[in-house]
């Protein structure tokens, strides 16, 4: 009794975070030898191209991480995680363009481009701090972090559920798109920022610059990973899951259910503001589109088509759509749209559980008759 | 005039001003024998009155059932005292000195007030043993619960627990596999395994088989005493088998209070709630 305890709460042994794992370190291992060792004519090369395609992918699988912990979990759908995301995003971006130095177009040694277009004369306070790379990398967690307590404290305080918590996200992604879009933000307006150069000291144009960076989004996504399994399966995921069913139940037995969410809400925002960071040095540019309602949407469907409730699930999901959309927008562009769309309808309909569900499905019909002999026996 | 309530109020004759109690004392004072007040509750809903001056003293260690015809106000009152609906005025004293009105759901189930819904509610995603797991009086802070582990004392006690319920078989299955008898049973046992001082039970047999309503029915009687028990019933028969005293609840106030033979043979009663059919079923009693 105590082994299966003790079994059920030990990480590896769950098959599913096996194969993730085991794959992620195949990926980074065949990947990153490939572009760096192999030489280039060789049919074996993996393009910078490829590698940065991967490093993308990955941070879109860490947020759809982010989206699983709290909706296949916890049963808050957020619809506005695209705002952590890019957050995340800004604060990295921020750092970059103090990065550019006097290499920018106006040669400015303080002040990026878009100020100087601007005719600002000094840096805006909270430009400040931004030009260390600790200082922008707390920033990266503390943003959304601090944006995700106010916004969940108030909203599970006052017991907002269901659709209407939804609703309020996306408004909040929406705002946040508008104000981004404002030149005198000072964020770079609708341009976003850009034209980076390099993070702490390396190239970004360099190839093992962008090795590098793939293989800490994966390293990332791993340690993501392995922390937010330990959550769901500690008491406090027992915890979010009884939240999910039954909250007034819940509360009953002596639990503070509001301050469960807040947190849980918190360290997704935290995930989903590092996911952001991560994107940002590998795509080049960080512009207000990333606070755009659809983006969050399509979250959404990734966790949905992988499966919620499982983590691995989500990762799968976010890094099959977009492998998808990849191929698909480079055939049929204008049909993208209604492909995710049809996808989203399909998955609801024919697999509530997405694809991880479609596998374990036949692992459970023998499990079920393994558990029926052991009890007549 | 909100002044000389205010001022009736402090001036009642069992208050125990505020002042007087010092910032630790949680304990729950029964030196007068007595666990719950409650005085004067009035909750109305769009202007029906759910609760109506409701008036309302429970013994500590009884088995006290309230019976009621529907809408008489029977949850309406569990509602309030365990703080899930606010209530418009009136009072209700866990103990002597412990508020309950202006506590939420989660601090009056740490107080010790437990609570059984009418629908069978456990989680059904989670194991028997889980349920019974998350019930367990432990620490219920957010960082406490996150790096949890389970002692040997609460592994024996949640075991004890579900040997109590009858549901060792079942252990490690879902609980939304069970059927809808082990299920209440289940929830029984999620009370019980946090050791709660009173147990606010509604209509704990609804659904069950007559063998499951007389476990039931034995195990509540076995609980009383150590445990202040509150059963809202519909089924007089199981009422009968259980009750010493019983209250009658009416458009949200006390309708009659005793022992459930003056119940039955009470006029105001009979008129009310009982009807014709309940006074040949009491008589041949």
């Amino acid at each position: 009794m105590s082994a299966a305890l003790t079994g059920r709460l030990s990480i590896f042994n769950d098959k599913g975070s096996r194969v993730f794992l085991s794959a992620l370190a195949l990926v980074i291992v065949v990947a990153g030898l490939g572009n760096l060792l192999v030489p280039s004519d060789s049919v074996f090369h993996v393009s910078t191209l490829t590698i940065t395609l991967l490093g993308k992918y990955l941070c879109f699988a860490l947020l759809a991480l982010s989206v699983d912990v709290i909706w296949g979990y916890c049963g808050i759908l957020s619809l506005g995680h695209g705002a952590f995301f890019a957050l995340g995003g800004y604060a990295m971006g921020m750092y970059l363009m103090r990065q550019i130095g006097d290499r920018g177009v106006y040669g400015d040694p303080v002040l990026p481009d878009f100020m100087v277009f601007l005719n600002w004369d000094s840096l805006p306070w909270f430009w400040h701090g931004f030009d260390q790379f600790w200082f922008a990398m707390v920033m990266v967690m503390l943003i959304p972090g601090l944006l995700a307590f106010v916004f969940g404290w108030l909203a599970f305080r006052s017991r907002v559920t269901g659709v209407y918590l939804s609703i309020m996200t996306q408004a909040l992604t929406y705002a946040l798109l508008l104000a981004f879009f404002r030149n005198e933000m000072g964020f770079g307006g609708n341009n976003g920022l850009t034209d980076f150069k390099d993070i702490v000291g390396f190239s970004l144009q360099a190839d093992s610059t962008r090795v590098t960076l793939f293989i800490i989004s994966a390293f990332v996504l791993a340690l993501a990973y392995l922390v937010s399994k330990y959550i769901v399966t500690s008491k406090y995921g027992r915890i979010m899951v009884s939240i999910r069913d039954a909250e007034n139940r819940t509360r009953f037995l002596g639990y503070k259910t509001e301050k469960y969410k807040v947190w849980l809400f918190v360290y997704s925002a935290v995930l989903a503001g590092i996911a952001g960071a991560l994107y940002v040095p590998q795509v080049g540019i960080i512009n207000p589109g990333e606070f755009a309602p659809l983006n969050s949407i399509e979250v959404v469907v990734w966790v949905a088509v992988g499966g919620r409730g499982t983590l691995y699930g989500a990762i799968a999901g976010a890094i099959l759509v977009n492998f998808a959309k990849t191929r698909f927008t480079g055939i049929f562009p204008e049909a993208w749209l209604f492909a995710l769309g049809g996808l989203f309808v399909v998955v609801t309909i024919f697999l509530p559980k997405g694809i991880v569900g479609l596998l374990s499905k036949r692992k459970s019909v023998l499990d079920a008759q393994s558990t029926e002999k052991a009890e007549a026996a | 005039m909100k002044t000389v309530e205010q001022a009736k109020e402090i001036l009642h004759k069992e208050q125990v001003w505020s002042f007087m109690q010092s910032e630790s004392a949680v304990d729950i004072n029964v030196d007068k024998d007595i666990i719950l007040y409650i005085e004067g509750l009035t909750v109305s809903f769009d202007g029906f009155k759910a609760l109506n001056d409701l008036n309302l003293y429970v013994r500590d260690g009884e088995l006290r059932c309230v019976i009621g015809a529907n809408g008489a106000g029977k949850t309406t009152f569990m509602d309030v005292i365990t703080g899930k609906t606010p209530c418009d005025s009136g009072s209700a004293y866990f103990g002597q000195t412990i508020n309950l009105l202006d506590k939420t759901e989660a601090e009056v189930a740490q107080l010790g007030i437990g609570r059984k819904f009418q629908k069978p509610s456990v989680f059904e995603a989670l194991t028997v043993y889980e349920n019974i797991e998350l019930a367990l009086k432990t620490n219920k802070s957010v960082l406490a619960t996150l790096f949890y582990k389970i002692t040997p004392k609460q592994h024996e006690r949640i075991k004890d627990v579900i040997h109590i319920i009858g549901l060792e078989p079942q252990t490690h299955l879902l609980s939304g596999a069970l059927s809808h008898g082990q299920k209440q049973w289940l929830e029984i046992g999620m009370l019980l395994v946090a050791d709660p001082r009173v147990l606010l039970v509604d209509e704990p047999v609804a659904g069950m088989t007559a063998q499951e309503t007389e476990r039931t029915a034995e195990l509540l009687t076995s609980l009383a005493g150590d445990r202040t028990v509150i059963v809202v019933e519909h089924d007089m028969e199981f009422v009968r088998s259980i009750a010493k005293d019983v209250t009658v609840l009416h458009q949200g106030s006390v309708l009659a209070e005793g022992t459930m033979e003056e119940i039955q043979n009470n006029a105001q009663v009979k008129e009310v709630y009982l009807g014709e059919d309940m006074v040949s079923e009491g008589g041949a009693a």
